[in-house]
This record gives structure tokens, sequence and C-alpha cells, in this order.
């Protein structure tokens, strides 16, 4: 063991500095209260703290940080989307991501590793062509490849899939990325915790007072708090906080499931995705395989995993990659996804003044958690929506304003 | 839930239904309004509870419902539409 390591465990003070005050108590009153200390709600403090100078915000999380779906995803980030809506948004997410490390000083792990959509028929080929065509229309930097570039990207793929479902091309999406997210929540928090944005973990948001149509305060698990800003930032638990206030909204809970296998030396370099086969994966910093398939196929408030996730996304695995038929699964796990009808989120302003959603993040929300921060925290400070939430509004779905995302997300990512 | 019991077929494997979701009333739609319909269409009861649902047997074409705790995932009687609830034996 290196010596400086004895030295702190023969010392009480600790080697670094933690990385979050524990704050002791809950203030009586607060300019905004977030619930939620995922990455969405920490970014949205921290953006509120160092944009618009609002410190006197508390972030409420009934677990711990980041235990929720930020600590659960698989960390694709990308902004090859179908919408001009959709793709300024994502676009100026990836944007941010570049930075974040340098802000934050603590390394992302953030990996520009380029982005295949799988095309395994005609029809998606179809697809693939009109979505890099409208992409590069957007601005976006994607294109249609053949098999062969695929292969040369990852010499280790069977094109053939097992003979039964062969690559005939894809979407690339050279900016594809993929980060630590857990880092990526730790980031935030610790930003808004240094500039006074206090964070209680433990603390539950058990109801919200509204008065007259009015935030007036939260009643939590630790006492009453009253402040006339809430934002709810909490994913899989939106229907339970939109309750609180009487709103009804399109969003339904599914779970979404991952596993890693053992890690290996490197060998993936790409992010590799497949709508038919219902794989996506990538190999992480670690080593490990990080593989994700489609939403389970019913609504479920649990994280709870299941052997035939297991079953079924290894044998779609084997089909691209039959030398890993010897590799071991060493975790999976489960978060609950927030779904919505178009694929888009919910985020801003409600009928309810002072309660701001950022939700409807379903499958697809991580990628987006430096967006959501920014535009949430101007929305929250100034009242008004950022104008590039403006179409994700909750009111689009009584003006059947749908969006048109829904067919850029095939399989969950 | 690893197991549904059909009412016609008897007790499955899940992998052999699809799930239709919630039973709702439907709006009258002569008589409602764009903002109640768009209501029914698109705004769900997402909270967790015991909710009555439509399930699929694939494997037959039944559709029927059931009624389940969508936070423990179980289930507490199926029953075809239209004929009394059975209690629920697995
Ligand atoms: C398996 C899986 C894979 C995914 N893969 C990708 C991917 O590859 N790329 C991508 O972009 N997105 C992906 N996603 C989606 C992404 O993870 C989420 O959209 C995003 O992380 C949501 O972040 P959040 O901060 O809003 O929510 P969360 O991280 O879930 O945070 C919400 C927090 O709110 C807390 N909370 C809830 N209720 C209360 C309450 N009443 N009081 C106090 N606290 C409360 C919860 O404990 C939780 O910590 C994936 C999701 C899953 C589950």
């Amino acid at each position: 063991m290196p010596y400086q390591l004895l030295r702190f465990a023969l010392s009480s003070k600790h080697p670094e500095a933690r990385m979050f005050r524990e704050p002791a108590r809950l203030a009586d009153t607060y300019d905004a209260v977030i619930i939620g200390a995922g990455g969405h709600g920490l970014a949205a403090a921290y953006y509120l703290a160092r944009d618009h100078g609002m410190t006197r915000v508390a972030v409420l999380e009934r677990g711990y940080i980041g235990g929720g779906n930020t600590g659960r995803n698989t960390t694709i980030i990308r902004s090859n989307y179908l919408t001009p809506e959709g793709v300024a948004f994502y676009d100026e997410s990836v944007r941010l991501w570049q930075d974040l490390a340098q802000d934050f000083d603590l390394n992302l792990f953030y990996a520009t590793r380029g982005h295949f959509t799988l095309a395994h028929t005609d029809a998606s080929v179809r697809t693939m062509r009109w979505r890099a065509e409208v992409n590069k229309h957007l601005g976006v930097n994607s294109e249609l490849v053949g098999p062969e570039a695929v292969k040369e990207a990852c010499p280790q793929i069977d094109l053939s899939c097992g003979g039964h479902a062969p690559i005939l091309g894809a979407l690339y999406h050279a900016p594809g990325s993929i980060a630590r997210h857990d880092a990526v929540a730790w980031g935030y928090g610790r930003g808004a915790d240094q500039r006074g944005v206090e964070i209680h973990q433990r603390t539950e948001v058990t109801g919200i007072d509204v008065q007259g149509g009015k935030v007036r305060g939260v009643q939590t698990s630790k006492g009453y708090i009253s402040t006339p800003r809430v934002l709810s930032a909490v994913a899989g638990f939106t229907p339970r906080v939109t309750h609180m206030v009487g709103l009804r909204t399109p969003i339904y809970i599914h779970p979404l499931q991952a596993m890693v296998t053992e890690p290996q030396k490197p060998w993936l370099d790409p992010i590799l995705v497949s709508g038919s086969l219902h794989v996506y994966v990538s190999q992480s910093a670690r080593g490990e395989l990080v593989m994700g398939a489609s939403l389970d196929p019913y609504e479920l408030h649990a994280t709870r995993s299941t052997l035939d996730f297991v079953e079924g996304l290894a044998a779609h695995m084997l089909d691209m990659f039959p030398f890993l038929s010897n590799a071991r699964i060493n975790r999976q796990w489960a978060g609950m996804a927030d779904m919505t009808p178009d694929f888009a989120p919910i985020m801003g302003t409600t009928p309810v003044e002072g309660f701001y959603l950022d939700s409807g993040w379903g499958t697809w929300g991580f990628k987006a958690t430096p967006v959501c921060g920014k535009t949430m925290a101007h929305t929250v400070a100034t009242g008004r929506n950022h104008d590039l939430i403006q179409s994700f509004n909750l009111s689009r779905f009584e003006r059947y304003e749908l969006t048109g995302e829904k067919g850029a997300a095939s399989v969950g990512h | 839930m690893k197991l549904l019991t059909c009412p016609v077929n008897g007790t499955r494997p899940v992998s052999e239904f699809v799930y239709g979701g919630e039973v709702r009333p439907m709006p009258d739609p002569a008589g409602c309004t764009d903002v109640e319909w768009a209501d029914y269409v698109f705004n769900r009861s997402g909270i967790p509870g015991v909710k009555i649902e439509w399930w699929y047997h694939s494997a037959s074409g039944t559709w029927f419902h059931a009624e389940r705790d969508v936070a423990t995932d179980r289930v507490l009687r199926t029953w075809m539409p239209g004929e009394a609830p059975v209690a629920y034996t697995k």
C-alpha cells in the first residue's frame, strides 16, 4: 500500500475535500426548490446559480445523488434527431458538453466514438437515407454509409448477422459520444454546491402546497419549506409529482434495462445501434461492453431486472459478434423511463404558476443534461420558457401539436 | 410477473401476451370538446396503483381484462370483458 494512503488511514483528516457539503437541515424558505438530484436537477441548480445568480436554492433528493436514471443510463450522446426543434436542442447540448470537464475540473471521460445506426433491410436503408438528408439539411454531421464502412470501423462484426439479418448500410453520425454518467451528476452537484446551492439527499418531497393556482411550498419527509418556485426533474417519478399538483400528463412509466460484460481489452471503438436486432452497444473506458435494448413491454414502477432481457439481448449480440459466446455478463439493472407519445420531452411552464416540469425524458435524456439544465434555469429564473423548449410545453397535447421525433428513437438511447 | 392466466386458455408464460394499456372510459366524440378529447387520447394515469388493463393472448387472439398492481407487478385477477371477474388463482 502506498505510504500516502497509510498516512490517511491513521489521520482523522480526509485526504480531499468532499464533493459536496451535507447541509445539517432544511431552511424554512428558498427562492426555488428543485425536486430530484439527477443530472437534470443538478444542472438546473448549477446554471441557476452561475448564470442567474440564484443561490437560495435547495435540491431535494429522496435517495442519493445520481441514483436515478442518471446513474443507470448507457450514456450515448448524439444529435441526429429528426425535427428542426429537436436538432437545434440536442446540437446545443452536444456543444455544451465540450467544455464541461474544464468547467468542473473533473474528468468526464467524454469520448467521441462515432455512432452507427445499422440498417438490415431495404426499408431501413431508405429510412437512414431520409434521416441523413434531413440531418444534413439541419446542419448535423450525418451520412449514409455502406457495410464496408461498418466493417472498417469494427472489423469484428459479422456483417451477415448470423445470416438472417445482413447489414446493408448504416447511418453514421461522427459526433456520437459516450461519457461517464456519475461524473456528470457529481460535477454539476459540486459546481452548484460551491456556489451556495444546498443539496439535501435522503429528503423526499411528499406534497406540493398550491394555493390559488400558485405554488407556495413543498412538504418533505424532513418538514415543510415555503418557496414560490418548484422544478420537478424526477424522470420516472414524474407522474407521482404531477399528481401532487393535480396535473394530468401523457407520461407513462415503463422500465428500461441494461447490462454490461466483464471488462475486456479495448476492441470496440464506435457505438453501434441496431433497431431490427434491438441492440445498442459501446465499450466503456473500463472495458465493459455496455448494452441495452428496447423498453420493457408494459407499465411498471419498479427497477427489477429480468432474465428474459439478458437472454434476448445476448442472443442478438451473438448475431453481431459470434466470438463473444464466452463473454460473461457482469451486471444488469433497470431504470424507470418516463415516456411520452411523441418521443419528445415535456418541459417548461405548466398551468400551475411556479411549477415547472423537466420530464418525459424517457430513454434518451442523458445527452440532454446540460441543455436541460441551462434552459430550465432560464425558465425558472424568468418565469418564461426558453426559446429552445417552446415546442416541448405540456400544452402541445391539447392543441394536438405533437413533435415528429418518434422515428429517431427506435431503440432507447 | 412471469405467468399470466388467460381466462380462456389458462396460465401461460407472459411472453405469449401483449399489453394493451389501461381500460379507460371514452367520452362521446360527437359531444365532447377538443380539450376533453385530447385528454382522452393523450393523458394517462401514470401513477402506481392497482389498475384494470387490457391484455391480449397472442397465440389465441383473446383480448381480456387483468387487474394488476403496477408497482409490484402482481396480477389480482383476470376475466373476459363483460363477464364477472373471477378470483385469480396463480
Ligand atoms: C437503462 C437506461 C439506459 C439509458 N440510456 C440512455 C442513453 O444511452 N443516452 C441518453 O441520452 N439517455 C439514456 N437514458 C435516459 C436517461 O438516463 C434519462 O433521461 C436521464 O438520465 C434523466 O435524468 P434526470 O436527472 O432527469 O433523472 P434521474 O437521474 O432519474 O433523477 C431523478 C431523481 O429524482 C429523485 N426523486 C424522485 N422523486 C422524488 C421525490 N418525490 N422527492 C425527492 N427526490 C425524488 C430520484 O430519486 C432521482 O434520483 C437511459 C435510461 C435508462 C433507464
